[in-house]
């Protein structure tokens, strides 16, 4: 065994050192953190109601005489955008850190390389031709035909983009990233022709879906969308130790009995799962893709076993406090969250760049 | 928490709304669905002293029949009359936010035809808040419909009939009066000229409503809504006149713009440099105001011959 190998497995375990006391720490407080988000984003609202009170009044029988318009509000606004807002949040940000690993590349963002657009296609297709052309598949998945055929365009982009940039093993990073501009364009002009045959109320919601919003948030859309995002909540660590391998090289990956070809399917399969069933509910909510997992290498570095769960915590954390501050900035109306994302997320990452120039390799 | 945002930010946000909005405005066919939920429309108790109004035309309404002081909140395109604006602004009429709405206390709705989103309105349903639905239809009728579904909430009967008299009187005097005109003007009404490209107005549209309320014709046919124009139709629709909306900001579509472009300046508008510019909501809102406005553009268009 060479010495280069026995690096190679040390890596596997640390990579870049010793922070793992740092990165379990980092995820503690994510996690505390994000209750404390949750809890306030529930008592926090363009109303006054009190989430205090109508859950007293719930676990004393009514005890409390809460006014119906306070439970309604909690249990049926602020409870489900903010399951929802989790949920979403977390999966960007974990699909975010996967397609980095992936690609081996800190730009690869499901909405820099085209998946989102591929989504919003199929996403929009649903939503257009649902009534007409789809209808045989509207009316198989029912509330599910849009977070699938949103995950079907995700899941051919990028496969596409994968064959495109990968040759004899290498991922080649300029062409995937010019590749993801093309197909994301293509995905785009797609979309463009179909909402040109869109009908006025079918443009309708085409416009708050494009607008990226949690606005829409009911119990329905978690049934539709939870399970797909929580399954692969869930399977994400399972990816850590590959991934952490594959940051290596493919080749060295290979020789450490890493199933590269079956990790890369995997992989793939699950971000495009995440990112349709996110994109399906919410529309386009950009950055947290990025920022989040970036902002988590410079903290606790790129071992992807504390990366991918904190990644999730703190995508949460961050898109729950961005519909705060949509829902109530401008209350009694509402601005949409991609807004907000964007309007925070950029300048901030701007700022990291800044910082810590040269800093950002994977 | 509330940050205060300029009013003259606020009203560019409206007018925005607003332009989007129209691109999407229900077309001539009502909508089935509205329809339906407007057939089991909740009745506001007479005392409801708590309205929320949504929709530029009908807050106009409830103010005609001054009962202004009930209202205690408004949409974004309830810009008219001025005092509608000091009202708190629960948002864009078709991206209403259910806490939003619920948070200012409301014990009755009123909603235009085409107000949501449908998860905004379920919720508001599921919190039992009565909620009128209004139809919107862009002709005379359409405007009275709108008069008795609001009076009648409001349950104010002989205001209503009265005004709706009033109102059905004043829209036939603007149609007769250009009922003699032998060679109506061809209108093109340009909803954006972003990137120079012209956006205009075809059938079922509130544009193509006011035009043919002012004895004149549109100058565009063939589809339906608001349709982006190559330049060689534009040239081929030959308009007399064309028909903007005015208004402040990156929206706002210069006279030399309009003149300058290569299409219309090859049409009788752009010879004659026929431009016609007018508010929104006082144009396209279909409420109380439609038939001065429609006088308003007849003047515009035909001067003394529209027998005013």
């Amino acid at each position: 065994m060479t010495d280069e190998t026995m690096d190679a497995r040390a890596v596997l375990h640390r990579p870049e050192g010793d922070r793992s006391a740092r990165a379990r720490l980092a995820i503690i407080i994510c996690a505390v953190l994000l209750v404390v988000i949750a809890l306030g984003s529930l008592g926090w609202g363009a109303s006054d109601a009190s989430a205090l009170g109508v859950v007293l009044d719930m676990i004393s029988g009514g005890a409390e005489s809460v006014p119906a318009r306070d439970r309604i509000i909690v249990w049926d606004i602020r409870l489900p955008r903010i399951i929802l807002g989790m949920l979403i949040g977390a999966s960007l940000a974990v699909s975010g850190a996967v397609m980095q690993g992936l690609f081996r590349n800190p730009l690869a963002d499901p909405g820099i390389v085209g998946v989102s657009a591929g989504a919003g296609l199929g996403a929009i297709g649903v939503i257009v031709l649902g009534g007409s052309f789809l209808a045989p598949v509207t009316a198989a998945f029912g509330i599910y035909a849009l977070p699938f055929a949103a995950f079907l365009g995700g899941l051919a982009t990028t496969l596409i983009l994968y064959r495109v940039a990968t040759r004899r093993g290498q991922t080649s990073v300029a062409t995937m990233l010019l590749a993801g501009i093309a197909l994301g364009a293509l995905a785009g002009a797609a979309s463009g022709l179909l909402v040109y045959v869109a009908d006025d109320r079918q443009l309708r919601d085409l416009t708050f879906w494009n607008l990226g919003s949690l606005a829409g948030a009911t119990w329905t859309k978690i049934a539709a969308a939870g399970p797909i995002i929580g399954l692969t909540l869930v399977a994400s660590p399972f990816l850590a130790r590959g991934l952490n391998g594959l940051s290596l090289g493919e080749t060295t990956a290979y020789h450490l009995g890493i199933p590269v070809q079956r990790l890369k399917n995997v992989a793939i399969v699950m971000v495009a799962a995440a990112v349709g069933a996110s994109v399906a509910v919410s529309g386009g909510i950009g950055f947290v893709g990025i920022v989040v997992p970036h902002l988590l290498r410079l903290a606790i570095g790129p071992d992807h076993r504390y990366l991918l769960p904190a990644s999730a915590l703190l995508g949460a954390c961050l898109l729950l406090v961005a519909d705060a501050v949509s829902r109530t900035i401008v209350a009694p109306a509402e601005l949409p969250i991609g807004i907000v994302t964007a309007a925070v997320g950029a300048p901030f990452f701007l700022w990291i760049l800044l910082r810590r120039r040269g800093l950002l390799d994977l | 928490m509330t940050v205060s945002i300029p009013g003259r930010l606020l009203r560019r946000a409206g007018a925005v709304c607003f332009t989007l909005g129209l691109t999407l405005v229900p077309l001539v066919a009502p909508d089935r669905g509205d329809i339906a939920r407007a057939s089991q429309v909740d009745t506001i108790p007479a005392e409801a002293k708590r309205i929320v109004s949504v929709g530029g035309s009908l807050t106009e309404i409830v103010f005609a029949l001054g009962a202004q002081d009930r209202l205690v909140a408004r949409d974004s395109t309830s810009t008219y009359p001025v005092e509608a604006e000091t009202l708190p602004d629960v948002g864009y009429m078709r991206a209403l936010s259910p806490e939003g709405v619920l948070s200012v206390q409301p014990d009755a709705i009123l909603l235009l035809e085409g107000s949501g989103p449908p998860e905004a309105v379920e919720v508001l349903r599921k919190a039992s808040v009565p909620m009128i639905f209004v139809p919107e239809r862009f002709d005379s009728e359409g405007i009275l419909v709108k008069i008795r579904a609001v009076g009648e909430a409001l349950g104010l009967r002989a205001e209503t009939k009265r005004f709706e008299a009033e109102v059905a009187a004043d829209l036939e005097k603007a149609v007769e009066a250009t009922a003699g005109i032998a060679e109506r003007k061809r209108v093109l009404f340009v909803l954006s000229l972003q990137g120079g490209k012209i956006l205009a107005s075809g059938e079922g549209t509130a544009a193509a409503g006011i035009m043919a309320l002012a004895g004149a014709d549109n100058a565009i046919g063939g589809f339906t809504g608001y349709r982006q124009l190559t330049d060689e139709a534009v040239i081929e629709a030959q308009p007399d006149v064309v028909l903007v909306m005015a208004r402040e900001g990156d929206l706002a579509i210069s006279r030399d713009e309009i003149i300058a472009h290569p299409a219309i300046a090859a049409t009788p508008a752009g010879e004659n440099e026929a431009v016609i510019a007018m508010d929104g909501l006082y144009l396209l809102g279909f409420g109380p105001r439609t038939a001065q406005a429609a006088r308003d553009l007849a003047t515009d268009l035909y001067g003394n011959r529209a027998g005013n």
